[in-house]
């Protein structure tokens, strides 16, 4: 059974000038693998990820034919019981721990009570069971992160806590959107390389959603292209780079090498047609 | 008539283009979007509405109000409400009540708009040098301005008009030296943040001075948080003026000032509840319509909250 | 030396026991006609070498000099007509109430230029704006044209350097390619001289013939865009950024981590 149904995503904000709709009609699948969705600033990647949690907020829309986790539609659950899903089945990690962390409290504490919410136990089993998560995520020195407060810690130490913090209660899928576009390239590694172990040895579900073509093909098993709101083209990471749509192409030539010298950057054409198009369906 | 639609529309469209063509239109481009969106609100509306009849009684008071303010008439004293000729009843000179109102909001509009004159800009001076300058020029300023902002405003004003001695020009002085504290702490603190920014240093690397940087680049920035600010803080002016004038210290009677009015009507409130309640209901209207007025300024003009 | 060339520079925040260090003996030339670029992850003082020679971070000591003139505390406007820079952000980098024509109004007058309505229509076509874009207002803009605008400011002065703080790195990809394009031309077309700072060694590579590579505020090694095309770094720890900016592989990550 797939981990994650998504068909007929809609996201919709009404606005003065009408209706605009930030997805239109995607539909895609997730099972135990690494699936990334790239996109520019407007494709909607970022709005798909949320919607998918149900986030977004009024005066937005979200409507979709269904949205199923390990079968169970959640289109049809109540905001209570989609409270229980959010952290216990699926969990999201955010570009920037800064805006994420509670910066009045202690990250230690931050966790407990995280899994406080899901499971119910001891004190101490969950001081634990958050000690335990943050070895997991490769912490060095977990009884001093445990103690120290948000804005003690650097940039990509703060990544490691957030994801700490969300498999605590041991969800199916992680949501990460842009978890590594804040941090430095050698903390991005290690970041990356938590989430890699992570979903090899718990069997996890990971939607990597991020703006950088050769991180995704690098890292992911499969990359779904957005465009416009729609997904325009599907592909093994590895062959992202033989990708045929003229969007994906283009995105792939704009990038400056690192191995060859170029005079000139190829410039994208946008072409009004790929906007009408209908979505590719991301299915596995 | 077709002609005058298809007109309407294009004064519309050349409002809301998104490519203007010249100084004047892309300004008035902003001007219409600010106002469109403020339009939305509808107490802001209604408080606006509200500000703009004021204007018009203050502006027409000779020709609608019904009596002379000033006329006594001591055989019509206390007289009640919709009694023949006084639609608000007379004060306990036979003076009209309602006359009374529609001149004293002259008086009103007068103390607002000195005081919105005087308040924020000398607060905006204040605050943006202190920002911007730092070092010992901002330790002086500001605790020049805690030491202002330490006494209670209204015995503040007190005391200046005990030295000064009483009347409109100096009743609205004291509340003005009174208000501008918050004012240079709003303008200091959003200096602070603007001042380290990318725009600013990029305006330095044009050899622009400290003075162009915040007259040209930091003040249009405050503004608009001030302008709020004052909106919002009107209520408690025309409160603070009607104290004063309460107390006897204000406007000096026979002048129709609201705040007069009630300390006036205080004698028979017992028996002639009208006397006093009236122009109370005036003070209160006219607060509560810049309370609604400020809220939907700060919806359109605060860039905290982006503005598009 | 009519290039830009920065001996021994020390830069400095804070005073007393909060006094960081930001950059430590820096050592540079750049000169006339090259493009250099500074790369390096967030906190090694890429930023900051821009900044002091800006006199923006003005604690710094050592030696800066600029097209054959020694720099001391003060900038006059000879020298913001000589040297300009572009920022970060484009969406800081705006006044958020200034019209694309005030801002470059304001900085032709400032430079005291004559036939400021010509030279704006000018400017704006150098960067690939059209005429209808002076008379808007940064909030009408996407990041590419805002950046374009920034580019334009930073050209009104004709100067013949320009410093780029990671110009690009607020953007997306396709508009990344088109405001590196712009840059390579009016390089050509103007003969301007680059100090490029940027976090992204594909970036720096494409657009710099030598890059000094920094950690923790010191230049760990200058090297040629033909050594960084061919993998050649002297020090392990431009070895290190290669390999992470190259993507991700589980067998490079797990030496990283363990």
């Amino acid at each position: 059974m797939n981990l994650l149904d998504v068909e007929n995503l809609w996201v919709k904000f009404p606005t003065r000038n009408g209706v605009f709709d930030a997805v239109r009609g995607v539909s895609f699948t997730l099972g135990q693998e690494r699936l990334g969705i790239v996109g520019e600033s407007g494709s909607g990647k970022s709005m798909t990820g949320r919607a998918i949690l149900r986030l977004i907020r009024p005066p937005g829309q979200v409507t979709a034919e269904r949205i199923a986790v390990e079968g169970d539609d959640i289109m049809a659950m109540s905001e209570k019981e989609m409270r229980s899903v959010r952290g216990q089945r699926i969990s999201m990690v955010m570009q920037d721990p800064k805006f994420s962390l509670n910066p009045v409290m202690r990250v230690g504490d931050q966790i407990v009570e995280a899994y406080a919410i899901h499971a119910k136990s001891t004190k101490a089993d969950a001081k634990r069971k958050a000690m335990e998560m943050l070895e997991a995520v490769s912490i060095r020195d977990p009884e001093r992160v445990y103690r120290s407060y948000p804005h003690e810690l650097s940039g990509g130490m703060g990544q490691r806590v957030m994801i700490a913090m969300m498999m605590v209660p041991d969800p199916r899928i992680l949501i990460a959107d842009e978890p590594t576009s804040a941090l430095d390239v050698s903390v991005q590694t290690q970041v990356l390389r938590i989430m890699d172990k992570l979903v090899q040895e718990r069997g996890m579900g990971l939607i990597f959603i991020s703006h950088d073509l050769n991180l995704v093909s690098s890292f992911c098993d499969r990359v779904l292209i957005m465009y416009g709101g729609r997904i325009v083209e599907t592909c093994v990471a590895d062959k992202l780079h033989e990708a045929q749509h003229p969007y994906t192409r283009g995105l792939l030539n704009s990038l400056p090498r690192l191995d060859v010298k170029q005079e000139r950057l190829a410039v994208l054409e946008r072409d009004a047609t790929w906007r009408d198009t209908d979505s590719v369906s991301g299915a596995r | 008539m077709s002609q005058s639609e298809a007109q309407k529309q294009t004064l519309r469209e050349w409002l809301l283009t998104d490519t203007p063509q010249s100084r004047h239109q892309a300004r008035m481009v902003a001007l219409y979007q600010g106002w469109l969106s403020f339009s939305t609100n509808t107490m802001a509306m209604f408080g606006l509405g509200i500000l703009i009849c004021l204007g018009l009684v203050a502006l027409f008071a000779p020709l609608i109000s019904p009596h002379d303010p000033f006329a006594q008439e001591l055989g019509n004293r206390l007289q009640p409400l919709w009694s023949e000729g006084h639609v608000f009843g007379t004060d306990s000179l036979g003076r009209d009540i309602l006359s009374r109102l529609i001149y004293g909001s002259r008086i009103t509009l007068y103390i607002v708009a000195l005081v919105a004159l005087i308040a924020p800009v000398a607060g905006l001076l204040v605050g943006t040098v202190a920002g911007y300058s730092g070092g010992w020029l901002d330790v002086i300023l500001m605790r020049i301005t805690d030491i202002f902002l330490a006494f209670p405003r209204l015995v503040l004003a007190l005391a200046f008009v005990a030295a000064l001695g009483a009347g409109i020009e100096n009743a609205v002085l004291a509340i003005s030296l009174t208000a501008w504290p918050p004012y240079a702490r709003i303008a200091r603190a959003e200096t602070l943040t603007i001042r380290n920014s990318d725009y600013i240093s990029a305006v330095k690397l044009q050899g622009a001075g400290a003075t162009r940087i915040v007259t040209k680049h930091i003040w249009p920035l405050c503004i608009s948080s001030l302008i709020v600010r004052v909106t919002l803080d009107m209520a408690g002016i025309i409160l603070a003026a009607a104290g004063l004038g309460f107390l006897g210290l204000g406007a000096q009677p026979p002048s129709p000032e609201w705040g007069a009015m009630i300390s006036e009507g205080r004698r028979f409130i017992l028996d002639h509840w009208w006397v006093a309640t009236i122009p109370g209901l005036a003070i209160f209207t006219v607060s509560l319509a810049f309370n609604l007025l400020g809220d939907g300024l700060r919806d359109v003009l605060d860039p905290k909250d982006g503005g598009s | 030396m009519n290039g830009i060339s920065v001996k021994n520079l020390k830069v400095w925040f804070g005073s007393g026991k909060d006094r960081i260090d930001a950059v430590k003996d820096a050592t540079f030339d750049v000169p006339k006609g090259e493009s250099f670029g500074l790369v390096g992850e967030s906190g090694s003082g890429k930023s900051t070498i821009l900044r002091a020679i800006t006199e923006l971070a003005p604690n710094w000591s050592g030696a800066i000099h600029v097209a054959g003139k020694t720099l001391d505390h003060t900038r006059d406007n000879e020298f913001y007509k000589t040297l300009q820079m572009v920022f970060q952000d484009p969406y800081a980098s705006l006044h958020p109430r200034h019209s694309v024509d005030q801002v470059l109004s304001e900085t032709l007058y400032l430079h005291g230029f004559d036939n400021i309505e010509k030279r704006i229509v000018t400017l704006l076509d150098d960067v690939g704006l059209g005429p209808s874009f002076r008379f808007r207002y940064p909030h009408q803009l996407s990041g590419g044209q805002r950046q374009r605008v920034a580019i334009a400011r930073a050209l009104a002065p004709e100067p013949s350097f320009l410093l780029l703080d990671e110009p690009t790195s607020a953007l997306d990809v396709s508009v990344q390619a088109e405001i590196l394009n712009l840059l390579t031309d009016l390089r050509a077309e103007h003969g301007l001289t680059y100090l490029m700072v940027s976090h992204d060694l594909a970036v720096v590579g494409h657009m710099c013939s030598r890059i000094a590579v920094m950690q923790l505020g010191e230049i760990v090694e200058v090297m040629t865009a033909e050594d960084m095309r061919a993998m050649r770094p002297s020090h392990p720890y431009t070895k290190h950024l290669l390999e992470a900016s190259i993507g991700y592989s589980r067998e490079a990550a797990a030496d990283i981590v363990a």
